[in-house]
């Protein structure tokens, strides 16, 4: 029985390879997803998937179908629309999912338009997105450089962080580290969205930054734990997803997701905090 | 008075505009525009067609059609053509609302018309693709009908060029029966149990079928849809149970997949070979036939050695 768990990883480089990498990603992932869920935009990865184009584009203008170019020319266009995206929300009053979702309109639209003035039809976006079956060296040392940078930078900035989220009136009135912080954070998404679009593809790596944070909101209302908790639903749902793809014959990538969804429909039913179930159903009060 | 000559201006612009024309329509009755959506049928178009057709051609040299999405000018060039070849067998997804949204009154031909036709998926789960595998032409018998085809259409649009399609048609079937002659001759040179290739993509069905060398693919028929765990691992077994010595990448395909089923089996990647798109002009497969003699000669080099 033990053997369904443990022979598709030890039989197989590649199962072993996409194991480190789904774990490299949740690790990465969670935690930024579960700080933007908090920020309400949620829907930043989707957003960001079609707001690399312009970057990749140019990339594609210089190099060729030249993988690293045009996933560093993707990181160049994710930063600078989410940058935008931010500096317009904090100083006008737009707010946050309206800025974004103009930055990023724009930037496809600009992206289409590069692609097309080559006068080629090659789809780019479908040649940039990877598969978590083939990872290679340098794509796994990637994956794990950005969690590893995501982790520590989030150690660094997590006070300022937590309470740009809660309380950014009373960030402002102490310190003038909320501007600074916010974009920090917007680079970490990026980074880890396009990092994981080039590795993994755009289901797995939006997926795994949001589905596990949702899921571990109905657990707790500790913003440590919750993080805690993302990252081991993201690491359960990539076991569970690869070795659904590896028995029931399903594609690895949204085998993964489906997993990470049914935690997540798990939670929102039974989870202690806010679940449907407790809410159906809610203990007594406690009376003197 | 700003009125009368702003009527006056605007009446010398209209005429202007239809003078304009009348050039183009001029023009429009020596050659024959018609529309091929993937270059491997347009090389065949142009075969046919020769001097008398002038072939568009709407998912270039290394482009993928399974995932192509058209373009305005895609659908201008429609209005313009008097016949539009389509491979068929739902190769193009898009065209059909294509041809819609477009509004052309040209003849929508569909090359594959009359092939025998193999089903989609070996392994009995289908992606999605429902029904046939749409890669008929790989077979140079099936490349024939579609050559038959197209020359019929051509002469049905154009009956003043009869001769001459039937001529160029003639000769270019002669063409492919060289080329079927080599290609059954240089599979004859490879021994019998090291016929077997590993490619991306399930696009040589046609060729199997037609040649008898075996063809292995982690993706499905179509390149949207994604290999799974299980499909991977089976290859990677077939490989080292068969001790397969290359594997194949297509022009329209991601190599990472192949790279990592090569780098674990220890099997090399054999040169690119061109499934659904022919290469650039100048490239090594630049029309159809030098694509068919570039994939078995690709083939025979790695299995032979």
């Amino acid at each position: 029985m033990l053997d369904l768990f443990y022979t598709p990883f030890s039989e197989f480089e590649f199962m072993q390879r996409a194991l480190v990498g789904v774990i490299a990603i949740a690790l990465g992932g969670g935690p930024v997803g579960v700080f933007l869920m908090l920020r309400r935009m949620s829907l930043t990865g989707d957003a960001m998937a079609h707001a690399i184009l312009p970057g990749a584009a140019i990339g594609y203008l210089v190099a060729g179908l030249s993988l690293p170019a045009m996933t560093i020319g993707g990181l160049f266009a994710g930063v600078i629309v989410a940058v935008a995206a931010g500096l317009v929300s904090r100083f006008t009053a737009l707010k946050e999912d309206a800025s974004l979702a103009a930055f990023y309109l724009l930037s496809l639209a600009l992206g289409v338009t590069i692609v097309s003035l080559r006068g080629s039809n090659v789809d780019l976006l479908h040649v940039l997105f990877g598969t978590v079956l083939a990872l290679d060296d340098s794509t796994l040392l990637l994956l794990s450089s950005i969690s590893t940078i995501t982790v520590l930078a989030l150690a660094l900035l997590y006070r300022p962080l937590v309470l740009e989220c809660v309380d950014p009136v009373f960030l402002r009135s102490v310190s003038r580290a909320g501007t600074p912080t916010h974009l920090i954070f917007l680079g970490l998404v990026v980074m880890n969205l396009v990092g994981g679009f080039h590795a993994l593809g755009t289901l797995l790596a939006v997926g795994m930054m949001m589905l596990p944070a949702a899921a571990s909101r109905f657990w707790s209302n500790d913003i440590t734990v919750m993080m805690l908790l993302s990252v081991a639903i993201g690491i359960a749902s990539g076991l569970s997803g690869l070795l659904l793809s590896f028995h029931a014959e399903l594609p690895a990538g949204p085998a993964i997701i489906l997993s990470a969804g049914a935690a997540y429909v798990l939670s929102l039913l039974l989870g202690r905090e806010g679940g449907v179930l407790w809410l159906a159903w809610p203990g007594k009060h406690l009376e003197a | 008075m700003p009125t009368r000559r702003a009527a006056f201006s605007l009446l010398a612009g209209c005429l202007a505009l239809a003078a304009s024309s009348l050039p183009a329509a001029a023009q429009n009755a020596q050659k024959l525009k018609v529309v091929a959506t993937f270059s491997i049928l347009g090389d065949m178009v142009r075969n046919v067609g020769g001097e008398r057709v002038e072939v568009t051609t709407l998912v270039g040299p290394n482009g993928d059609a399974h995932v192509y999405s058209p373009t305005p000018a895609d659908g201008r060039r429609l209005t313009e053509a008097g016949i539009v070849f389509t491979n068929g067998l739902k190769f193009e997804g898009w065209i059909d609302r294509l041809v819609k949204s477009s509004g052309t009154r040209a003849a929508k031909i569909e090359a594959a018309k009359g092939v025998k036709t193999l089903e989609g998926e070996a392994g009995g789960h289908d992606h999605g693709h429902g029904g046939s595998d749409p890669h008929a032409w790989q077979s140079i018998g099936n490349a024939k009908i579609y050559v038959a085809n197209i020359r019929d259409a051509l002469i049905a649009a154009d009956e003043a060029g009869k001769a001459t399609y039937e001529a160029n048609a003639a000769a270019y079937l002669g063409r492919l029966d060289a080329v079927e002659a080599e290609i059954r001759g240089l599979v004859a040179g490879i021994p019998a149990d090291r016929r077997r290739i590993i490619t991306s993509h399930d696009a040589f069905r046609y060729f199997e079928e037609a040649y008898g060398i075996d063809f292995v693919a982690p993706q499905g028929v179509s390149t949207e849809s994604e290999a799974s765990a299980k499909d991977v691992a089976r290859i990677i077994q077939q490989i080292r149970r068969e001790k397969i010595a290359a594997v194949f990448v297509e022009n329209v395909s991601d190599a990472r997949l192949m790279e990592r089923i090569a780098q674990e089996t220890g099997a090399r990647i054999g040169a690119k070979v061109y499934s659904d798109a022919l290469s650039e002009p100048g490239g090594p497969a630049g029309t159809y036939i030098d694509m068919m003699r570039h994939n078995i000669r690709a083939f025979s080099a790695a299995l032979s050695s």
